[in-house]
């Protein structure tokens, strides 16, 4: 239960940040703060439980069909790192407090910062594969927000972009092989995973999984060929840089690389994938980050350079080697954080982070320097420092391992070759920061920051000390905790000490020592301290990503370009086309043939209805390119032939709901008819070249043959009979179990209610889509203008707003509509509350309101309605979704499944008995939706002639257009 | 009687969907775009009517509430059509 709470509580922390008001920067940092600490104890009151190989675990069963539980797990290395994030967590939050400037809006940057905190918890504390994943892939996610924190940079939105990127698709490709170490072991839980190790190397999928680990860890712990994010991440405020890509985030990947370590090292591939990539960052990082300018380029490379040595001594397949890389990823942490907290200092006392500008800063800031200088000391593994221990075991490590002749050189050489540069890189940050002549040239004039900036970086530089004189007492219990957690009880012979006698390690450090001094003092007596790097900086990885994105980017626009047209026309043609050939193929090898049931006969009324209503489609559809007012009105008549279709078929449901459909229709379309542009000249029905007659030919026999196959295809369907007794299952069970006569609806609304749920939905997103839409929408210039009809006569023919009734033609039909208002909002609520039993239901009455509604603007005027009524659609649409979602949720009260109907007969004085149940509320949720989405379209589109001025522009210009929706947006 | 009655309830359907075919004659040639809209209300009309001879015919009531609808609302289509021939737009300001 603690090991839940370990991981919520700085989520919770988050959200509680993201709501504080953005001037509250001390609210933040005393909410991160607290739950830092209060992680930090959690984790420190569990390590009684973890000691001795012991293991806590707290699982919540979510589908353990799928192996899929909520499962946190804490052993000996899970605390380590617990303890690690929850305590570097604490310190930067104290120096961030003091670091970041009041202007920024520092509780989105806690929030994220907590939220990171959680993320990283949760890598560490998950006991299930897929668990770590989703973790991991919020660890990438937070990380991108707080590198683009100060988005108004272009280089921090480019930066996070590349980052986001980079650890995404590694994120993707850890998920893949995770997911194949399940397949193969047959669980997701890591205590089953980490037996499995021997099942796993002998399995023939074991090579590509290994290398989708890799790629995922790689990519996180950014390694060659994968690191050029992390120097570009600097951009990201240096407590950022400080806590996610030095101490922890970075570490994920090196983290999950010796977590899995028992499972997957062992084999010859992966010393070659995992040890190689290490070494090549080993390298390339250390060689780098003796040329940087910039202070924080020079700890982002080296961050680079050390986990590559981690990653190395992981690859080498040495149980020797895994303690020196725990070990390492500590006192890296260490004092590679306290390194970026005093770059952060200088940074932010003198304004710049130019070594070529920066120098002398050790008068001015002497505790600074002081607290740098210990810390780089310790990086470039000076004697009595942490980091001399570990770097020792490394060159131990890379004595010991080799097993060919060719490798017992080349890996000592490596080793010693990174020392050396190692060496060279500290040496060269403290000596051009703080130990060369004093600058002039700074934008501020440095001096010692406040004391909470300077006490986190101080206090990791005091662990760096006693861990390095006192290894054995400090850290050695904790380390053997750690390792018995991945190793087992039998730890291999290793011993945490300064003096180990006059070994061929020791030696190899004070070559590197004496080396990287030499390096330093040679480049400064060639004058070549602050050169670009030699080779290196040519091949810069940043810039090839760029190109590559820039390239797929054009490359998809090639292809979609290919394939993709944005004519509507082209599109319609595909889609018919496509849809007649895929119905002839799936009637090619059975032939069409009529069914035997017996054909109604032929009712000659229906028949001539029949024909006023197909003239009146074929019209609309002859009409629709060049006349669209004509085919508007047939389209109407069309309509009402299939409502009059539906009423003879015996179907009034439908029939009802079709002609409130046809009305709303009709006024939308007509709304929408107003702003379209005028038909476009080339295209003009008299042209007739061969070519547009070709075209019409074929567009004319692919429609004729694709609506007699959509006859053909339900004629044969309704002359068979049916194979389901679906409709017989509704029609016995409708009134018996749901209680409703009327079977439409209670289909509608009990039986398929999660249908209706989703359909009501998408019309809520659609009408919420549409509204969005048409707030932007700007008009084709030649339908800004006032329509040519108002021309002659300007005043609008609406009710004026403080006016009982209009002047001239239109007071008919105002009286006539206002009169019709209530007697329709009675009609509707009648169709609504008697849906269930007789023809109606939430959606026919929510129409029939709107409609009412809709008469009531087209006559009085978008200014007089919304002065007297002021309909606001988006609750409406709400409050229906609630209603709606309120009836679905309540089964859950009475034990029941989402959205089974509950009833309730109630005796109410003066009214009498009344069935009271959740459908009724389900279809009032329906109806208010239904209001609210078409009345949101109807008032978005009548509102974009409120938007144009009146005025008659004869050359509407790009700018007036421009004001108009500046204008718009400021009221 | 009833037999008569059944003729002459067949006759009236007979003539408001022969009406429906003399509004569509009009529907279709115009001339002007006022003919059409006044086309389509008499379909609407007349659809109307149909459908109370329908629930005269078959005495059911539930015709009744579809011919109310189209009562209702069947002219606010005509309204629309002549707002927005009349003056270029449906809803004004």
């Amino acid at each position: 239960m603690l090991l839940t709470l370990i991981a919520a509580l700085p989520f919770v922390g988050s959200i509680a940040a993201a709501f504080l008001p953005a001037g509250a920067r001390n609210a933040a940092a005393w909410l991160a703060g607290v739950v830092a600490v209060a992680c930090l104890a959690l984790v420190a009151l569990l390590y009684p439980g973890v000691q001795a190989g012991g293991v806590e675990t707290f699982r919540f069963e979510w589908l353990p069909q799928f192996g899929l539980d909520l499962y946190f797990r804490m052993d000996g290395f899970a605390w380590l790192f617990a303890l690690l994030v929850s305590l570097m967590g604490a310190l930067v939050v104290l120096y961030a407090r003091y670091y970041m400037s009041p202007e920024d809006p520092v509780p989105r940057f806690f929030a994220f910062l907590l939220a990171f905190m959680g993320a990283m918890l949760g890598v560490v504390l998950s006991g299930n594969l897929i668990q770590i994943v989703v973790f991991w892939e919020l660890t990438s996610f937070t990380s991108f927000m707080l590198i683009a924190y100060w988005y108004h940079l272009p280089d921090a939105r480019r930066a996070a972009r590349m980052s986001v990127t980079v650890t995404v698709a590694g994120g993707l490709c850890l998920l893949m092989g995770v997911l194949m170490i399940g397949e193969i072991v047959g669980s997701y839980d890591l205590d089953d995973v980490l037996v499995a190790g021997d099942v796993l190397r002998a399995h023939p999928w074991y090579g590509a999984l290994l290398i989708l680990i890799a790629l995922g860890v790689l990519t996180k712990s950014a390694q060659f060929p994968f690191h050029f994010w992390l120097p570009q991440a600097m951009t990201a405020p240096t407590p950022v840089s400080a806590y996610l890509h030095s101490a922890t985030m970075v570490k994920a990947g090196v983290f999950l690389l010796a977590r899995l370590w028992p499972a997957l090292a062992g084999t010859n591939l992966w010393f070659w994938i995992i040890a190689s990539a290490g070494a090549a960052s080993l390298l390339v990082g250390a060689f780098s980050a003796t040329f940087q300018r910039d202070t924080k380029g020079v700890l982002a490379y080296s961050t680079i350079s050390h986990l590559g040595l981690i990653t190395m001594l992981l690859g080498m397949n040495s149980e020797l080697a895994l303690v020196a890389a725990v070990f390492h990823m500590m006192n890296h942490a260490t004092f590679k954080a306290s390194l970026f907290m005093a770059a952060g200092i200088v940074q932010h006392e003198t304004g710049t982070r130019d070594m070529k500008r920066l120098g002398g800063l050790a008068r001015s800031m002497p505790i600074t320097a002081a607290v740098a200088t210990v810390a780089a000391a310790a990086m470039a593994g000076v004697p009595l420092l942490n980091g001399f221990l570990s770097k020792e075991m490394f060159f131990a490590e890379a004595i010991v391992v080799g097993r060919s002749l060719g490798m017992s050189i080349t890996l000592p050489t490596i080793a010693l070759l990174a020392g050396v540069f190692s060496v060279a890189y500290s040496l060269r940050f403290v000596h051009q920061v703080f130990f060369t002549e004093p600058s002039h040239d700074l934008p501020k004039p440095g001096h010692e920051p406040t004391r909470g900036m300077i006490v986190p970086g101080a206090l990791l530089v005091v662990a760096c000390l006693l861990v390095g004189v006192l290894p054995a007492v400090t850290v050695g219990p904790v380390l053997e905790t750690a390792m018995m957690s991945i190793l087992g009880p039998e730890l291999p012979e290793y011993r945490l000490a300064i003096w180990h006698g006059f070994t061929l390690p020791l030696v190899m450090s004070f070559i590197a020592l004496a080396g990287g001094i030499t390096f330093y003092v040679l480049l400064l007596a060639r004058g070549a301290v602050m050169s670009p790097t030699p080779i290196l900086s040519r091949l810069n990885a940043a810039r090839m990503f760029d190109v590559a994105n820039v390239v797929v980017v054009r490359g998809a626009a090639k292809l979609s370009h290919l394939f993709f047209t944005r004519r509507l026309q082209s599109q319609l043609l595909a889609i018919v086309g496509i849809a007649l050939v895929a119905g002839v193929a799936a009637f090619g090898s059975t032939g069409w043939s009529a069914g035997e049931n017996p054909l109604t006969p032929i009712d000659p009324l229906f028949t001539l209805l029949w024909v006023v209503g197909a003239a009146c489609a074929v019209g609309a559809a002859q009409q629709a390119k060049f006349h669209r007012l004509a085919a508007l009105i047939m389209l109407g008549g069309a309509g009402l032939v299939t409502c009059l279709t539906f009423a003879w078929f015996s179907a009034p449901d439908l029939a009802l709901t079709q002609i409130a459909v046809e009305v709303v229709t009709v006024v939308l379309l007509l709304l929408g008819l107003r702003w379209l542009p005028r038909r476009i000249a080339f295209d003009d029905p008299r042209r007739k070249t061969p070519r547009a007659r070709g075209r019409r030919a074929r567009d004319f026999l692919l429609a004729v043959a694709a609506g007699c196959g959509t006859a053909a295809l339900a004629f044969a369907v309704l002359t068979r009979p049916q194979v389901s007794d679906l409709p017989g299952y509704f029609l016995r069970n409708s009134l018996e179990v749901a209680g409703g006569r009327n079977v439409v609806n209670v289909i509608l609304v009990d039986f398929r209610s999660f249908d209706t749920l989703g359909e009501i939905t998408v019309v809520a997103i659609v009408a919420l889509i549409v509204y969005a839409l048409l707030r932007r929408f700007r008009p084709a210039p030649e339908s800004i203008d006032v329509p040519k009809a108002q021309r002659a006569d300007p005043a609008p023919l609406t009710t004026a707003v403080d006016a009982p009734l209009p002047r001239g033609y239109m007071r008919l039909p105002a009286v006539l509509v206002r009169l019709i208002g209530p007697m329709a909002g009675l009609v509707s609520v009648y169709f609504l509350l008697r849906g269930h039993q007789a023809p109606g239901g939430g959606f026919v009455g929510g129409l029939v309101m709107a409609s009412a509604v809709i008469v009531q603007y087209m006559v009085g005027g978008t200014m007089w309605v919304e002065s007297r009524l002021r309909i606001h659609p988006q609750v409406w649409i709400a409050l229906g979704m609630i209603g709606a979602g309120t009836a679905g949720i309540a089964a859950w009260f009475a034990g029941k499944p989402f959205l089974s109907a509950l009833a309730a007969d109630l005796h109410l004085p003066l009214i009498g008995d009344v069935h009271l149940s959740t459908v009724l509320l389900f279809d009032l949720g329906v109806y208010m939706l239904v209001i609210g989405a078409v009345v949101l379209m109807l008032v978005a589109l009548a509102h974009q002639s409120l938007r144009s001025p009146r005025r008659v522009p004869v050359e509407p210009s790009r700018e007036s257009a421009e004001e108009t929706d500046e204008a718009e947006a400021v009221v | 009687m009833n037999a008569v009655f059944d003729y002459a309830a067949w006759f009236a359907s007979l003539c408001f969907v022969l009406a429906m075919l003399c509004a569509l004659v009009r529907l279709f040639i115009g001339p002007a775009a006022q003919d059409r809209v006044l086309a389509l209300d008499t379909l609407y009309i007349n659809g109307m009517l149909t459908l109370l001879m329908l629930g005269i015919r078959s005495s059911s009531t539930v015709y009744f509430d579809m011919a109310l609808l189209i009562a209702l609302f069947g002219f606010a289509s005509t309204i629309a059509l002549a707002k927005f021939l009349l003056r270029g737009e449906v809803i004004e300001p």
